[in-house]
């Protein structure tokens, strides 16, 4: 996993709640055994006019002139700025993997869905929750001076705006551990191997009919 | 000290290690895969030259890319005429045997849609932890279990170390009292549910369903409510145990026997939350006032009764809920205070891991027996949700209601529900569907779901539009105890 320490990003809005992951990257692409290459199908839908497909030249597709990726003042962006429960619906990681490919490494909205919430980070993308005030005034910020850049500093989590002004956000210990050091949850749960095994072999002893070469002897 | 919740029984079962910075490690049971979340987890595995912790917590198979056309099927992989989805099949196959995972293949009489599967086996019981690559794992919580939907990293994770680092959710108790009234179905509990507290309601919280409304419930209408948990934005769902579970569960070919299942039955006894235990939020819903439910729009929250109409957006004061309302209407091709009766179906979709179970289609058949599909209607198809499931509406006959009414008649899998088999929506087409996204695009490109009941998808079939399905009388009260 990537690491993040600190990021100084170009903001796309995209001003719309519930982003659904269906949304976030449509289920024909999800075929695909590969955990790379999805960010050219990243919001598909709203991205191009025609109806894309797995492994297609998306050179020649005719994108939706409208929409905020496909304009010129946010080519380059990596911060995403969303409305309130971003990410809900399907637990498929292709949805981060998206995001990542495209190039996006935080997403600050009002809420999250937890499923996504988790992906998100596993993948050294930075999820920010401010509130429904903070995010409104972003957007009016954003959209009003082309170029809007945010500084995030995950180690003070704090966004600061070009006016220097300074938003503190919340993130638990151990997703800013792992982010700020890029690194992989087996790893570390493989450091507690001797915890599994004393647990395991009480579990077993407490509840038998949980495991399979019980029940079948 | 106030007791516990079922919720907070479970997890202390299972606590492995609390790691002291809010999250921990969590012990893991059962452990269910399918082809489209599990292909980057083995590779992982591979990569890291890691071998799966324990064989015999896991179970596979493929449901969301097969084919359910009988002569497709016929075929077995090579009947997967998209060789992209071929080649994902093909990975899961591969992978169960490189690992010996062991697997219900494409036409493994007890293959079929993942959540359908696991309670069917009794690979599912109660006081597990229960995780899957795949939302709905929430299903499984109908038998007193912590299940939820895993992201693939997380799936490589539970096979490498039979844990999942997580964090403890909230307590919620959603309270549905009463009697339901005459056809209407634990689907339009869920619904109503949801349309209730909002698909961020549940977030960051485990959602115990309770009262004498959801007691009465059967255990598949209990696995249609938890499956929904999700579409509430609660990754967990889950319903104490009582005799229904346990009567359930007797003799499945994956639950215990003999004097284990003595033991078994003793220790689930315990699964039910204490009488003086506190939860964080509390809903009560009450289950008279629920009418059938059919949802308008693009997310499962937008949702009314039957007799209600489509909303207008300008009547809304939140200005977000506004703009997402106005949206979801010109998506659906719908009109403010257009009444849902007068909502005309292209297709109709029976089936999905919410609604493709014995007692679904017996309600859906009889609702369609004697009848006729409206002409209006392209396509309506009934696919059940395992192999099992079909092989025991082929022997009840219903399968001969259903053609004799002009649904289609499928070979169990995801199907519609997701279309990344060729079962799709044209862009524009509206469907009555029993599934449980009605997310832009989710049933194919530019595709109008509607989520309703299985009764009330097979009454919209023979009328072309929207029925009350109170209003016929070929409906009884489907809610077993
Ligand atoms: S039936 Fe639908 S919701 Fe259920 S597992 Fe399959 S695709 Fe997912």
């Amino acid at each position: 996993m990537k690491k993040f320490e600190r990021l100084d990003g170009l903001v796309a809005p995209l001003d719309r709640a519930n982003v659904d992951t269906d949304l976030i990257i449509p289920k024909q692409f999800l075929k695909s055994i590969k955990r790379t290459g999805f960010g050219v199908n990243l919001f598909d839908e709203l991205r191009y006019l025609d109806e894309g497909q797995p492994d297609q030249d998306v050179s020649n597709r005719p994108l939706n002139t409208d929409f905020i990726l496909n304009q010129p003042r946010y080519q380059g962006a990596s911060v995403l700025l969303a409305r309130r429960n971003f990410g809900c619906g399907s637990s498929r990681e292709h949805a981060p993997w998206a995001l990542e490919d495209f190039g996006f490494r935080a997403v600050i909205a009002p809420s999250f869905a937890d499923i996504f919430y988790n992906n998100a980070f596993k993948n050294g993308i930075l999820l920010i929750k401010l509130s429904e005030e903070q995010v409104d005034r972003l957007f009016a910020e954003v959209e009003a001076s082309p170029g809007y850049c945010l500084s995030i500093d995950l180690e003070a989590q704090q966004v600061v705006t070009p006016s220097g002004e300074a938003l503190s956000f919340d993130v638990d210990e151990f997703r800013k551990h792992c982010l700020l050091e890029g690194l992989d949850d087996i790893g570390i749960t493989l450091q507690s191997e001797d915890a599994i095994r004393e647990f395991e072999a009480r579990h077993r002893a407490a509840r038998p009919w949980l495991f399979r070469d019980v029940t079948e002897a | 000290m106030s007791g516990q919740t079922l919720y907070d029984k479970l997890w202390s079962q299972h606590l492995v290690k609390d790691r002291g910075d809010g999250t921990a490690l969590i012990y893991i049971d059962r452990h269910l895969l399918h082809e489209v979340t599990s292909p980057q987890a083995f590779a992982g595995l591979r990569l890291a030259k890691r071998q799966p912790w324990r064989l015999d917590a896991n179970l596979a198979t493929p449901d969301h890319n097969v084919p359910t056309t009988v002569k497709e099927r016929a075929e077995g992989n090579a009947g997967i005429k998209d060789p992209i989805s071929l080649i994902q099949v093909q990975t899961l196959d591969d992978n169960c045997d490189e690992f010996g995972i062991e697997e219900f293949r494409i036409n493994d009489l007890r293959q079929g849609i993942v959540h359908v599967v696991g309670p069917e086996q009794g690979a599912t019981l109660p006081g597990m932890t229960v995780v899957c690559g795949d939302s709905h794992t929430a299903t499984h919580g109908a038998f007193a279990s912590i299940a939820h939907g895993i992201g693939t990293s997380e799936v490589e994770h539970v096979l490498a170390t039979q844990c999942l680092l997580a964090q403890k959710m909230g307590n919620m108790q959603v309270r549905v009292e009463g009697k339901l009234g005459r056809g209407v179905t634990a689907k339009d509990v869920v619904l109503a549910i949801i349309g209730r507290i909002g698909t961020a309601g549940g977030t960051g919280y485990a959602i115990e369903f309770a009262g004498s409304a959801i007691r009465d419930l059967s255990m598949e209408g209990r696995m249609t409510v938890c499956n929904m948990a999700i579409e509430a934005g609660a990754r967990v769902g889950l319903i104490a145990v009582d005799d229904t579970t346990i009567n359930y569960l007797k003799g499945r070919p994956f639950a215990p026997a003999g004097e284990l299942w003595e033991a078994a039955v003793a220790d689930w006894r315990e699964l039910v939350s204490d009488d003086d235990a506190t939860f964080d939020k509390v809903v009560t819903l009450d289950a008279a006032e629920i009418e059938p439910q059919v949802s308008w729009g693009t997310s499962p929250e937008m949702v009314t009764g039957v007799s209600g109409a489509v909303p207008d957006p300008d009547a809304q004061t939140d200005d977000t809920l506004q703009r997402g309302y106005s949206r979801a209407l010109e998506y659906m091709g719908l009109k403010p205070n257009q009444k849902i009766t007068d909502i005309r179906l292209d297709k109709v979709f029976i089936g999905s891991c919410t609604n493709s179970r014995i007692e679904d289609l017996r309600e859906a058949a009889e609702v369609a027996r004697g009848k006729k599909v409206a002409t209006s209607v392209a396509l309506a198809m009934v696919v059940p949700g395992s192999g099992l499931v079909k092989r025991q509406a082929e022997a009840e006959g219903l399968d001969q209601i259903f053609t004799q009414a002009g649904f289609e008649w499928r070979e169990p899998g995801c199907s519609m529900c997701l279309a990344m088999n060729a079962d799709k929506l044209g862009a524009g087409e509206h469907c009555a569907s029993t599934s449980n996204r009605n997310f832009e695009g989710r049933q194919g490109y530019g595709g109008r779901t509607h989520l309703v009941s299985p009764a009330m998808a097979a009454a919209a079939a023979i009328a072309g539009h929207f029925v009350d399905v109170r209003t016929l009388d070929t409906t009884t009260a489907h809610q077993e105890a």
